[in-house]
């Protein structure tokens, strides 16, 4: 089994592009990928691409050939849908079929159109990640769900909207000086708990934004990488995957995502790991409560305990395990089908020591990426070492 | 994509599960292991038995979860804001719309299920009033 090696990243601006397919926005991340990778397209021998709302927002199935197309590959492409999870699910798959020897270089990503619907059309997008005979038809929304959890979360084990603020601003400072970010501005607790309510307890800077953009990482196999002398010196040494059932309701406990903590137990096996470890991690923070959820389940903090982690410093760029550097979905921005690849091309930076908020983790050499679909009925989780 | 059609296809199981609920006998799948689900089902999702009945839904549930949504879907236009909650019957659980101010649902309300419609499209809807 051979380790695999980030060999190239590339990301759009994340925001609103509604003119913008996202074929233009995935060549523009997939050329920049294959570009910092240094690589001949022609050794490039499968493309993973994923993609949520392609068919509601640009009336288009069947995006992989597309994707390949975009970046003159001539490679079999497929096409992976798991919700926001979509390209996480790729990578998942690009991952194994390196490792297994199927592929020696890969290109995995994803991308996302979305503001070219109307704020209600895209809800009405994003919601048929949930059940719809049982949840939709109920008017569940994406905000609604999340919300659903977060009253939960505070019944069970305390919290306030108040903590979850601290989240969404240690979020935006983050993105503050990230130029592919979509909200590089500052907000304050106070405009957080004042801004209007989508689905209580959950308020608009709560939740991600509706967003544009596309990412690509591309991989090489650890000897395809030294044959060919390519800087890789980021490896990704664990996979995990967890499940969970569709519906909330069809789920015992409705405040923590155990989806995810089998997807972390799994990844952290697989690389020979310990959440102890993790030195810097993107989690999956479409609603603030969402990054509760994400670093109970990695193992940063008890089931319970992790709703002050921001506002304790713990999480924030001094703090002792800093959480999306990035801006996270939060600030940065959500374009649903290539958020899996975007954490991981932010992470491959922040190891290399070459990202804008590097100098917060200046000694990092394990980082995490945390990717979840719907209300965490999908999660995958890799691990990430500086190897070199 | 609103489902505004009154011809529409109906759903098999689901559709059945909500004419029962109308009617005031809702019900639910039990496996022979005791385990609950929402139909349709073949077998049981939690441990693949494909012994199942059907069981009376008991007549109150309560809330485990809720929220109040101020931005819907399209097809909930009209009905926002709305209270949705997951309330428990024991052997499962169910979504639907609490009949009620928000102020008065908290985690532990006793509510009854029944099957009203959406203000938006008519389509049917599974609610809860309060007890």
């Amino acid at each position: 089994m051979t380790t695999v090696r980030v060999a190239g990243v590339g990301l759009t601006h994340f925001g609103t592009h509604p003119e913008r397919t996202s074929r233009d926005l995935f060549a523009e991340a997939g050329l920049t990928a294959l570009e910092d990778a240094g690589v001949d397209r022609d050794d490039v021998e499968a493309v993973y691409y994923g993609n949520f709302m392609g068919e509601l927002s640009e009336h288009q199935g069947h995006q992989g050939p597309l994707a390949a197309e975009a970046l003159g590959v001539q490679a079999p492409a497929t096409r992976y849908e798991s919700a926001c999870a979509s390209s996480g699910v790729a990578l998942r798959q690009a991952v194994r079929d390196v490792r297994n020897g199927e592929a020696d270089l890969a290109v995995v990503g994803g991308a996302e159109r979305m503001n070219n619907l109307s704020t209600a059309e895209s809800t009405e997008a994003l919601a048929i990640a949930a059940d719809d005979l049982y949840e939709v038809r109920a008017g569940v929304t994406f905000p609604g769900a999340y919300a659903m959890m977060a009253t939960a979360y505070f019944d069970q084990f305390g919290g306030t909207r108040e903590d979850l603020a601290h989240i969404a601003v240690k979020n935006h400072e983050n993105a503050l000086v990230n130029e592919h970010a979509q909200y590089q501005r500052e907000i304050s607790v106070e405009e957080a708990l004042d801004s209007p309510p989508v689905a209580d307890p959950l308020h608009l800077y709560d939740a991600c934004p509706v967003t544009d953009g596309a990412s690509v990482v591309v991989l090489a196999s650890e000897s395809y990488a030294d044959e060919h002398d390519l800087d890789a010196g980021v490896a990704i040494t664990g996979t995990g995957q967890g499940g969970d059932m569709m519906a909330l309701h069809d789920r015992e406990d409705v405040a923590t995502s155990p989806a995810a903590t089998a997807a972390a137990e799994e990844a952290y096996a697989d690389a020979g790991v310990a959440a102890g470890d993790v030195d810097v991690a993107e989690v999956h923070d479409c609603f603030t409560i969402a990054e509760v959820l994400a670093t109970e389940s990695l193992g940063f903090f008890e089931t319970g305990e992790g709703v002050t982690a921001a506002r304790d410093g713990v999480t924030t760029q001094r703090g002792d395990l800093p959480v999306n550097l990035s801006g996270g979905l939060k600030a940065k921005g959500h374009p649903v089908g290539a958020t899996g690849t975007s954490q991981v091309a932010e992470l491959t930076k922040l190891l290399q020591g070459d990202h804008v908020n590097s100098k917060y983790v200046p000694d990092a050499r394990v980082g995490v990426a945390h990717n979840a679909g719907g209300t965490v009925a999908s999660a995958v989780v890799h691990v990430m070492e500086a190897v070199e | 994509m609103t489902r505004e059609d009154s011809d529409r296809v109906r759903d098999e199981g689901f559709d059945d599960f909500l004419d029962a609920l109308a009617d005031g006998e809702g019900y639910y799948v039990e496996c022979a292991n005791g385990h609950g689900s929402l139909p349709p089902r073949r077998v049981c999702p939690h441990c693949g038995s494909a012994v199942l009945a059907d069981e009376p839904l008991p007549e109150t549930g309560e809330v485990v979860t809720h929220t109040q949504v101020h931005v819907p879907t399209p097809a909930f236009a009209e009905d926002a804001p709305y209270v949705n909650a997951v309330v428990d019957f024991g052997a499962v659980r169910l979504t639907g719309q609490v009949l009620a101010d928000a102020a008065d649902v908290t985690v532990g309300t006793t509510v009854e299920p029944a099957v009203s419609e959406t203000a938006t499209t008519g389509e049917r809807l599974l609610v809860f009033e309060q007890r």
